[in-house]
């Protein structure tokens, strides 16, 4: 008898796209956010992510190794966590804050839940909130220019008008990420050609974001005032690069339409009505635990069984 | 207006540039054939024939059981030498009557006959489907004067050829359009004699320009005969998918086509149809691609069925490299075979010969719930939770989420990015649903 062949079960080929390609996709598309970071904010910028991102990966490979379980920081998904968080940080926070929150990000955040794939919170905005939570001083010292100043959205707030052009292209005061809307936008628009996200939920939180402000805001059709909304504040980089994250968002397609919508009606809340000038990471953690409702409501029927539910 | 097609599926490497421009050739068989009596979907045949008898070419070896079940042809002349259990592509051992060629190739009195089906009433063309053995060859092996004896005859009014061939590697459907069109046109007018107010329609996917030409061609003066020209992605071979691209009907797993007015047969089935009624010569061929990169050329053939797999592979000029896996049917839903001892029955298609096995190196990792695989899904399921359900033992879940609608065609576990093993999963879940529930009924 000659030499057996390999058998498995059909289907025997795969396509070349696997979850590191998806991971390493996202890091490409949040660069150029982080280069302009680094441009307007100068080395601190750069030093917070790098910290943000090596405790990240740090924190994965340790607590595995802690626990003799596969070590799994090879799929960059902790690459992507650290650089999310660095982009939410303001540049004038000391080393030691993307530390603590890096370690609660994938510590708590992720890896008690089971790790990748099983965390229902975002573990890059949950750091973010128990840094927000805990250091509320550190967090919302922004400074731009040498200068502390306030953010647009802080002005808006105030009843201001803004200046349109420093916040698309960044040259204003934010998170290390946040601020430019051009470099945000050209992210995005990578990973929608790469088909990494689609375009539902950024769309209609977006959308939805406007549409409240409009009704809400106060200030009508003020073309200034909306523009604010969109270009201020984490709004481009929560749609685009946060919202969408596949672990924590719904993976029905209307479900990512009720959750993009939904997330777009909780920013608008907080925003018009909060306390704080800001309300992004609170909208999407807030969201994050709808998901699993939300997918209930929005199961698709399967296909030749539309019309037909009571039949067996 | 864009071009038919459906909602999902995936587009994985075509691989037919191998083989699509080898023109068929016939190719004969060796001293000994094997004839399964399970080939198809249904009860297997019996035996008619004892060891020691002489059969003849075109002598009906074992017959029909029951009401679905179909006839086994011998392709030879020659002597039964046995009726034992044998080795299928399905790796199962399947009872088979092996003859031994006496290489004469005595027929049946009668057989190559012409007749014209204008003079056959409905219950002959059917009879003489019935009798050649013909069965879906498209992969499924329905036999055909079963479909072809729907309960609502009236109903019917669409009849599709199913010339999409979206199995990647596959180019035995292509040859037989560019082949022998006229075949496929005669034998649809046939099927169409069965049901005088239904049209017929020829479907192709569009990654096939010169088939599509050459039917058009062929039809143009047919009225009730069109091309429908597809958009290439897989499964839009599929039933359910075909027929959604033609008609924009939906049936599902309950349904048969003809609840939607549907009856849909492979290109090669046809030819079957064309050849029984109008040449008298019942279901002894088949066209097999040999394809891969392990193969020294890929070709396309036509063979007796009964031929061993191995005979193909040394037609093909044998291996240029040792081949890891190979494959009967396509890399999306064939069958690997551990062993090339295995005859060519009705239902085979393709010999696919890989150097290397393509899904033995990656080790499926956590789900990141990418929702490529509802996307892909075009039976608009949601696999991640199908598994879900699966890897907790939930088989009540599974049913509830629709997962008895899976059509098994792969498309989830081929994009998964964490190669996930999801169709292999569900297969497994679907075989212990229709365990339990023969088990329930008793």
């Amino acid at each position: 008898m000659e030499k057996m062949m390999r058998v498995s079960s059909s289907p025997h080929v795969r396509a070349k796209t696997g979850t590191t390609h998806i991971m390493a996709d996202v890091c490409i598309a949040l660069l150029p956010a982080l280069i302009v970071g680094i441009w307007h904010f100068g080395w601190r910028a750069a030093v917070i992510t790098a910290i943000s991102v090596a405790t990240c990966v740090l924190s994965e490979f340790i607590y595995e190794k802690l626990l003799h379980m596969p070590v799994t920081v090879g799929d960059l998904s902790a690459v992507v966590t650290g650089l999310l968080l660095g982009l939410n940080l303001p540049s004038t926070v000391p080393f030691w804050v993307p530390v603590i929150g890096g370690v609660f990000a994938i510590i708590v955040a992720k890896m008690l839940f089971g790790g990748l794939g099983y965390n229902f919170m975002n573990p890059a905005l949950a750091g973010r909130c128990f840094l927000v939570i805990s250091f509320a001083g550190l967090m919302t010292n922004f400074n731009y220019d040498g200068m502390t100043t306030a953010t647009p959205l802080a002005l808006l707030k105030a009843g201001e008008t803004v200046d349109l052009m420093p916040m698309f292209l960044g040259t204003t005061a934010g998170t290390i990420g946040e601020t430019s809307a051009l470099a945000l936008l050209i992210g995005a628009i990578y990973l929608l050609v790469k088909k990494v996200i689609s375009w539902r939920i950024p769309c209609l939180y977006i959308l939805t974001v406007l549409v409240f402000a409009a009704i809400f805001g106060g200030h009508g059709l003020s073309v200034n005032y909306l523009l604010g909304h969109l270009l201020g504040g984490g709004l481009m980089l929560g749609a685009c690069f946060m919202a969408t994250d596949y672990v924590t968002s719904p993976i029905t397609a209307k479900g990512q339409i009720v959750y993009g919508i939904c997330l777009g009606l909780m920013t608008g809340l907080f925003r018009v009505f909060g306390g704080s000038a800001e309300g992004v990471s609170y909208a999407i953690i807030f969201c994050n635990l709808l998901v699993p409702l939300i997918e209930r409501f929005t199961m698709p029927t399967a296909f030749g069984k539309e019309g037909r539910k009571h039949e067996k | 207006m864009g071009l038919a097609t459906f909602r999902g599926g995936v587009h994985p490497y075509e691989g037919k540039e191998l083989s699509m421009n080898q023109p068929v050739e016939v190719l004969m068989p060796g001293k000994e054939l094997v004839y399964p009596l399970a080939q198809h979907i249904g009860a297997p045949a019996n035996p008619v024939v004892a060891k020691g008898d002489r059969v003849l070419v075109g002598q009906i070896i074992a017959e029909s059981s029951a009401f679905i079940s179909a006839n086994v042809i011998s392709s030879v002349s020659g002597t039964v030498k046995d009726i034992t259990p044998r080795l299928t592509a399905s790796g199962a051992l399947c009872k088979s009557i092996v003859v031994e060629n006496d290489g004469a190739y005595e027929t049946v009195p009668g057989f190559g006959e012409k007749r014209d089906p204008k003079t056959l009433s409905k219950e002959q063309i059917r009879q003489i489907v019935k009798d050649a053995g013909i069965v879906g060859m498209g992969g499924a092996g329905f036999p055909t004067h079963v479909k072809l004896t729907p309960k609502n005859e009236e109903a019917i009014d669409t009849i599709i050829v199913n010339g999409a061939e979206c199995e990647p590697y596959l180019t035995s459907d292509y040859r037989m359009m560019l082949e022998e069109p006229d075949k496929i046109v005669a034998g649809l007018k046939v099927i169409l004699q069965l049901f005088p107010q239904a049209r017929g329609v020829i479907a192709i996917e569009n990654n096939k320009p010169e088939a599509i030409r050459v039917l058009q061609e062929k039809t143009a003066g047919e009225e009730k005969i069109t091309v429908c020209p597809l958009k290439t992605k897989y499964p839009q071979g599929g039933e359910r998918m075909l027929i959604d691209a033609v008609t924009h009907r939906r049936i599902n797993s309950s349904m048969l086509p003809a609840d939607a007015g549907v009856i849909v047969d492979n290109v090669d089935t046809v030819i079957a149809i064309y050849m029984a009624v109008c040449e008298s010569t019942p279901l002894i061929r088949r066209i097999i691609t040999v394809t891969g990169d392990a193969v020294a050329s890929p070709r396309n053939f036509s063979v007796r069925t009964g031929t061993n797999y191995r005979d193909l592979i040394e037609a093909a000029g044998g291996f240029k490299t040792e081949p890891e896996k190979i494959l009967s049917g396509g890399p999306m839903m064939g069958q690997a075979l551990f062993t090339l001892d295995i005859p060519v029955a009705k239902t085979s298609s393709t010999l696919t010969c890989f150097t290397k096995d393509a899904v033995s190196e990656f080790e499926p990792t956590a789900c990141i719930r990418c929702g490529r695989c509802v996307s892909a899904c075009p039976e608009f399921l949601v696999p991640q939770k199908m598994m879900a359900a699966c890897e907790a033992g939930d088989l009540a879940a599974f049913e509830a989420l629709s997962g008895m609608e899976c059509c098994e065609c792969g498309s989830c576990t081929f994009v998964c990015p964490a190669r996930r093993r999801l169709t292999q999963t569900f297969k497994e879940a679907r075989k212990s649903v229709m365990a339990a529930r023969r088990k329930a009924k008793g």
